[in-house]
């Protein structure tokens, strides 16, 4: 039996390099002495669905008991085309949830990225004025992505990349992606089939780049869309499902170590402890804690993660119980607290989004 | 002098700011035609604020005026707390705009000290505006330059950061020529130049004499970005006269000259913008201020009304079509007046941001009278994000203005005033955030929007409004339990008033609601009474029957025992006993006479009801109970035994109420204990009857109560009713069926 994985305690902030998949692999913890608890669950649905009128703050987000989560398996295949979606990979995105879009229309999609764009050049040079239509230093494209939903009443996602030529170089240089973001709706039909015609429902909103272009992109949308951004932060709670979901699933290639982040509150300096375990272990391990394949209840995933604890308890004599989770890092994707994600599979994507769709959707409701 | 007698009357006309009723003549906005008006417009809440501190504020004022020699800030403790004054009054709520004059006067003459000058400039902040005569004033302090390099570039960083407050610029853009002379000022030169370039305008052609001296400029100092910003503009204006080629690609050209003065002006921006009844059109196309340690969105904005450019062109596009279409539509920016909202009202568009009606009374009426479920959806979307993002006790990042949000619940408040109506936003913030409130931050905020829950829209508001509202009660003090049953009372009231438009409205549509959901209506009342009834019986026992929580209590049963008549539900709900008796047994006269008042509307109530029953108006399955008239009977009995009959001992039949053995009485040793309670004897009423007694036998030092009968029984009724008891008065001559003037014994009651 391994040693298991031993606590890094990291300040927060500091940089750690490589990230989540990183050539980190810590020893795996053994399996033997994990299952004691496993069979005394009983098997019930957690009533676990949203109210019909809102969640008190705090609970559990909208994972919605009328269909046990099966999140991770792609619908269809079409959407699955892995040279498509590569350019959303491997790249942080940062979490919004968005009101629906009051008067949004898809034919009008060349307008916004002018409009935008002398939106942006205004907003940079505060008080001076700004020709629209003008050749401007940051060039703004708003396309379609309609390969990206989940169910045919979603909308078609809609990517807007900001890219600024140099200054000293010819017109046709090239241009330099500095800014990118987009909406996203994948089976959000509960949002979707309830509002009128006129209002489009893209109630996830992904970014990545500067925060003043969010700023500045955000306002524009809030102002002429009648929408409003919030930043959609994820609970532990939260996060335990992806690690229990994320663990399940099957990557081709061999993956690397699934890492949970755990945060140690009430200390004057903030303290990291960072928990690797090998994906074949954690996978052996949830194969005997989930009982149907393809659908995931709540005692399931506190099985799990309580599994996880007590090992490292056992070994460490920390009880991880009393810590927060704060960032989880699989094969499939890595998510953090603050609302932040990195996809790392292409067959995965939609089935993550998803998930962050519903989550965003019971932040908007 | 004369500037003192400005201050005054500026002050008189100030109150008459916008109400939160409909009265259309405030809505008039009138500022971009009367500036002078404007200006006392924006002040008024300040100075109702600030009176303490004008005082100090005028004196200071008349001392910079007076102030002749240099004198040194170290030695002066005068001059130090005149200035702590300034600055204090300047960076917290603004200067007047009369102060301009005085200090700008001082800080540019050079009479002081440059840290003292320096200290004035970065205070001089609007409290609404600044006007034109005193920045054109001290223009001319400037061209004199009695005052140092740093004083000079200081105030133009300053004329720079507040320029959108100065409220005329017709005189400034006579003074360009000046302005343009200071960029031969190597220091000066970029601050001119973004002076410059925000005076100059397409149609003036100041510059146009003076491009020659550009090029001179230019070889002088080299491109420059800010010259070369000044350039690209009057290049943009008159592109014949500047014949250089400028590179193209813009950067940023100005250094930020807004420096000390960026925090205070945006609260001035912010504070300008609550205050107006329309908003200003100096703001409609600034950027929002953005607060520096919070990040995007996480400021509390409701956004200026603007037109919808998105809408404008798709209209444009319908145009091209229809060419003969009269239906261009009317901004709402250029939307001032009421009447102006009549003559347009067909053709109306509403603005890009709904958030933005909160503070906009005219597009509040126009939403009033359009039904379009979109409108409410946007409010709806924006309010709840808005709403559970600033909340300061619900979200996880603790950096929320608490006084932000509650100007901003105010706000929210006050538009549902005005609307007649509660937002579905705000309901379920309430039911998500009461569970975690602390009972004390934003009280009466959070309180008032409770009264304004929608009826019928939710059938868990127990667990989610009572359950927390109980808590809260039942451990707070007495003034807060007062203010919840103030509130709920308000609730109790809005619902009735809702409930009998949706009637009117009902009947005038022919679309009858189906029976269950009015009786579920019903239901949601019938819950509040109870339990407005419940709380009042365990908080009375808690507080031991105190008269100001007794007042609170009655109040509320004034609304619920008129529902029948006054709002034409089917439904009356008797107090409990435990709100009932300790109010028949207070010591105070006004709690007996509420009492009294609330029966006798009880009593009006019931008998309009059977009358309308027996003659099979009403439809039968909101008959009332005969639970009801039993205990109206009770609590009647009880009443006229207590205070007329002297048989409460015997007669009273509640199983709560007050009937007692004779023995036991008797054990009491109290005398004559069967008219105790009547109304000569009642502690309550005692008080009168020895008044009385004075009055009538002015001799008799005795105080012989038993005196009180026969005609002096009814002189006593008179004067009583004389002295305000009107409750008990139109009770007693209800109520009590007096056989005859004479023989007062025989009274007895009516029961329904």
């Amino acid at each position: 039996m391994a040693a298991g994985a031993a606590p890094r305690p990291a300040r927060r902030g500091g940089r750690r390099e490589g990230g989540s998949n990183g050539p980190r692999r810590e020893a795996a913890p053994g399996l033997v002495s994990v299952m004691e608890s496993v069979e005394a669950v009983a098997r019930t649905l957690l009533s676990f669905g949203r109210l019909s009128r809102g969640l008190p703050f705090g609970r559990a987000h909208g994972l919605s008991s009328r269909d046990p989560l099966l999140p991770l398996a792609p619908r269809s295949q079409e959407n699955a085309d892995p040279q498509r979606t590569a350019f959303l990979l491997r790249k942080q995105w940062t979490l919004y949830s968005v009101t629906p879009l009051y008067r949004f229309s898809n034919a009008h999609l060349r307008d916004y990225a002018r409009l935008l764009s002398a939106f942006i050049a205004a907003e940079k040079q505060k008080g001076l004025a700004v020709e629209v239509g003008v050749e401007l230093d940051i060039k703004v494209a708003v396309s379609s992505l309609p390969y990206l939903k989940g169910s045919d009443q979603d909308q078609a996602a809609i990517l807007v990349q900001l890219s600024s030529r140099s200054p000293a170089s010819p017109k046709n240089s090239e241009e330099k992606l500095i800014w990118s973001g987009w909406f996203c709706c994948v089976s959000g039909d509960n949002l979707s089939k309830n509002v009128p015609e006129d209002f489009t429902c893209l109630p996830l909103f992904l970014v990545n780049g500067a925060e003043c272009y969010t700023s500045i992109v955000g306002s524009w949308f809030q102002k002429t869309f009648d929408c409003s951004f919030r930043r959609l932060a994820i609970s532990p709670l939260i996060l335990s499902w992806m690690a229990a979901m994320w663990t399940g699933c099957k990557v081709d290639k061999t993956a690397s170590a699934m890492e949970l982040v755990f945060s140690v509150p009430c200390l004057p300096q903030p303290l990291d402890i960072s928990y690797a375990i090998h994906p074949e272990d954690a996978k052996a391990l949830w194969d005997t804690v989930q009982k149907t394949p393809g659908e995931i209840i709540q005692e399931e995933v506190d099985v799990f993660m309580d599994c996880l604890y007590s090992h490292f308890h056992r070994h460490f004599r920390i009880h991880l119980s009393a810590t927060k989770l704060v960032k989880v890092s699989t094969a499939i994707a890595s998510a953090h607290c603050d609302g932040i994600i990195k996809f790392l599979q292409s067959q995965y994507l939609t089935g993550v989004l998803m998930l962050l769709t519903e989550l965003a959707i019971s932040q908007i409701e | 002098m004369q500037r003192r007698q400005s201050f005054k009357t500026q002050k008189q006309p100030l109150q008459v700011h916008h109400k939160n009723q409909t009265d259309l003549s405030a809505w008039r906005k009138g500022g971009r035609i009367d500036p002078e008006k404007n200006v006392q417009n924006h002040q008024s809440p300040n100075n109702q604020k600030n009176d303490s501190k004008q005082g100090s504020l005028e004196q200071a004022l008349s001392y910079f005026e007076k102030v002749q020699d240099r004198v040194s800030l170290k030695k002066n403790s005068v001059l130090q707390k005149h200035l702590t004054t300034v600055e204090s009054i300047g960076l917290q709520s603004g200067l007047p705009p009369e102060a301009f004059d005085v200090l700008l006067n001082v800080a540019l003459s050079g009479k002081l000290a440059d840290t003292v000058n320096t200290r004035l400039l970065k205070s001089l902040l609007p409290a609404s505006v600044i006007p034109e005569t005193s920045v054109v004033s001290s223009v001319s302090w400037l061209c004199v330059s009695k005052c140092s390099g740093n004083i000079q570039l200081l105030f133009l960083r300053w004329l720079i950061a507040v320029f959108d407050f100065i409220d005329h610029k017709e005189q400034l853009h006579a003074l360009y020529g000046f302005f343009f002379s200071f960029l031969q000022d190597e220091k000066m030169c970029p601050y001119v130049c973004h002076l410059l370039y925000l005076l100059t305008r397409k149609e003036t052609g100041e510059y146009i004499q003076l491009y020659e001296m550009e090029y001179h400029f230019i070889s002088y100092s080299g491109m420059q970005s800010h010259l070369q910003a000044l350039l690209s503009l009057y290049k943009l204006y008159c592109p014949e006269l500047v014949t250089i080629t400028l590179p193209g690609k813009m950067k940023t050209y100005f250094k930020n000259s807004e420096g000390p003065w960026k925090a205070g002006i945006n609260t001035v921006r912010r504070r300008n913008q609550e205050n107006s009844p329309v908003f200003q059109p100096l703001f409609l196309g600034t950027a929002q201020p953005q607060s520096r340690k919070r990040k995007w969105n996480t400021q509390l904005i409701i956004p200026a009304s603007s037109t919808n450019t998105n809408n404008l062109e798709e209209d444009k596009k319908k145009n091209r079509v229809d060419l003969y279409s009269m239906s261009e539509s009317f901004r709402v920016e250029q939307l001032q007046t009421f009447s102006q909202l009549l003559q347009n009202i067909h053709h109306l568009e509403f603005p890009s941001q709904m958030g933005s009606v909160l503070t906009n009374p005219l597009l509040l009426h126009y939403m009033n009278c359009i039904k379009d479920e979109s409108i409410y959806l946007r409010l709806y979307y924006w309010m709840g994000q808005t709403l559970q993002e600033e909340c300061t006790w619900c979200a996880l990042d603790n950096n929320q203005d608490e006084e932000e949000f509650k100007d901003f619940l105010e706000t929210v408040y006050k538009t549902e005033c005005f609307l007649q109506e509660g937002f579905s936003s705000c309901e379920e913030f309430l039911y998500k955030s009461l569970p975690l409130w602390d009972g004390f931050c934003c009280r009466s905020q959070i309180l008032r929007l409770v009264s304004w829950i929608p009826l019928g829209s939710f059938s868990e508001i127990k667990s989610h409004l009572y359950d927390p509202l109980a808590q809260f009660f039942f451990t707070s003090s007495l003034y807060f339990k007062c203010s919840i049953l103030e509130c709920l009372k308000e609730l109790l009231q809005n619902w009735l008033n809702w409930h009998v438009i949706h009637l009117d409205s009902e009947s005038d549509s022919q679309v009858h609601s189906s029976n269950t959901t009015h009786s579920e209506l019903l239901n949601e009342v019938a819950e509040l009474i109870h339990f407005v009834g419940w709380i009042s019986t365990v908080a009375l026992r808690l507080e031991n029957n105190p008269t100001f929580l007794l007042y609170f209590i009655l109040d509320f049963y004034e609304t619920a025992c008129d529902m029948y008549l006054r709002y034409n539900l089917p439904l009356l709900i008797m107090p409990p006993a435990g709100v009932f008796y300790p109010a028949l047994l207070s010591m105070d006269s006004v709690t007996l006479n509420q009492l009294c008042y609330i029966m006798y509307r009880y009593r009006t109530n019931l008998v309009a009801a059977k009358e309308n029953e027996l003659s099979k108006k009403e439809m039968v399955q909101f008959r009332f109970s005969n639970q009801t008239y039993q205990e109206y009977n009770q609590y009647i009995t009880a009443m006229v035994g207590c205070l007329w009959t002297s048989s409460v001992f015997q007669k009273d039949i509640h199983p709560q109420g007050l009937r007692m053995d004779d023995e036991l009485l008797k054990k009491t040793a109290v005398q004559e204990f069967k008219n105790s309670f009547n109304i000569v004897y009642h502690p309550a009423m005692m008080g009168y009857a020895v008044l009385f007694l004075q009055q009538a036998w002015p001799d008799d030092t005795t105080f012989n109560f038993s005196l009180i009968k026969g005609k002096k029984w009814n002189w006593y009724l008179e004067y009583l009713y004389a002295h305000g008891l009107k409750g008990l008065k139109v009770f007693i001559e209800s109520s009590i069926n007096r056989v005859s003037q004479a023989s007062h014994s025989k009274a007895g009651n009516v029961q329904v």
